[in-house]
């Protein structure tokens, strides 16, 4: 039997993706609800989330899938610091960053030929 | 103010939330389920089934996970590990965000069924969002914002699911990008406690020398590594400051 027969597929999806991660979730709302907002274990709690979701940034801007798996790294890495420099000069304005990085990435690839 | 009066204040901060569909973090996140639909479509995944895992599973990178479990054949205990491991880090988050969004009387079923609908996007939008939001109507604000979100991209998925076949590979490599950048730029522009940026700037260096080290475990112990390191060192940071001043 594979994933893709019928109510085997849904099974699958029920079992290894929603229950593998709203486990997660419910942990989290038990620990969550024995911190104070203004604790010493809420402040490493943020921290320890924070740089979870940074390495994930790291790895999807370092190791991408699709199409930018066979971008040159100097281009990614070089639209996040021209990105990153607007961000900085101009206000530190999210959009600002982000339009700036999208459009560096895309005046690369469109000149490497993609 | 009588009770019908905070009931009613409760359902207008939910329809604020729900306004949130219409915000640059709902935009970029729809942008990036744009580009999810393509990864799918080229799986052969049909599409009652992306948008089941949509709702269900509601985490991005908890579905790129599982979808290239299914392709490669993988077991359902092998598949469940996997996706399992790329999902601890929900639990700090929703750690973190709890205390920002409960009162004492908030029950705890209710913040267990809205916990499903933390997912990264979710998450840095209430840390920001929350703080002008009085306390009592936090879990109505973010109630409305989060169901709103999940509903918005499964009929999303539904619809766009037939027509990403054949993106041209600029506009496919510049959506799956957005997704980084975006995280990247909210999350230092939302930081209010300063162990933030100290614990983003650890965990962009500590995810790729945990996945040169131990890819299997790389995010958790970045996460785990990174951000204690942070923690360490802001606290260390702050003791001085108030010894000096």
């Amino acid at each position: 039997m594979t994933w893709h027969d019928g109510w085997w597929a849904y099974a699958f999806i029920a079992i290894a993706g929603w229950l593998a991660t709203d486990i997660w979730r419910w942990l989290g709302v038990i620990a969550g609800n024995r911190l104070r907002d203004d604790s010493e274990a809420l402040n490493w709690v943020r921290a320890v989330a924070t740089a979870l979701v940074a390495a994930v940034i790291a790895k999807l801007i370092l190791y991408p899938t699709g199409v930018l798996e066979h971008s040159p790294l100097w281009l990614r890495l070089g639209a996040v610091a021209i990105g990153a420099a607007a961000f900085f000069l101009l206000g530190r304005k999210p959009a600002i960053g982000i339009v700036t990085t999208i459009a560096t990435l895309a005046a690369g690839l469109w000149w490497l030929g993609f | 103010m009588n009770s019908e009066e905070n009931d009613q204040s409760s359902v207008v901060w939910f329809l604020t939330g729900m306004r949130g569909l219409f915000s640059l973090p709902a935009f970029i996140l729809m942008l990036s389920f744009v580009g999810f639909c393509s990864l799918t479509a080229q799986a052969g995944i049909p599409p009652q089934q992306v948008v089941f895992m949509t709702g269900m599973v509601w985490a991005l990178p908890a579905k790129v996970i599982l979808v290239s479990s299914m392709m490669s054949g993988a077991s359902l205990a092998a598949a469940f590990l996997a996706v399992s491991l790329s999902s601890v880090r929900l639990m700090p988050m929703v750690a973190a965000l709890i205390p920002e969004l409960r009162t004492s009387k908030t029950p705890t079923w209710l913040l267990l069924f809205l916990s499903h609908f933390v997912a990264i996007t979710a998450w840095v939008f209430a840390m920001e969002k929350v703080q002008a939001v009085p306390r009592d109507k936090r879990v109505a604000f973010f109630a409305g914002f989060g169901i709103t979100l999940v509903v918005a991209n499964m009929v999303l998925v539904a619809i766009v699911y037939h027509f990403v076949a054949d993106f041209p590979p600029v506009v496919a490599g510049c959506l799956f990008f957005l997704t980084p950048i975006y995280f990247l730029a909210s999350i230092w522009h939302s930081a209010r406690h300063p162990v933030v940026y100290i614990a983003l700037l650890f965990g962009l260096l500590a995810g790729p020398l945990f996945y040169w080290l131990a890819p299997e475990f790389d995010i958790l112990l970045a996460g785990v590594g990174g951000g204690t390191l942070a923690w360490a060192v802001e606290r260390l940071w702050r003791g001085r400051r108030e010894i000096g001043a």
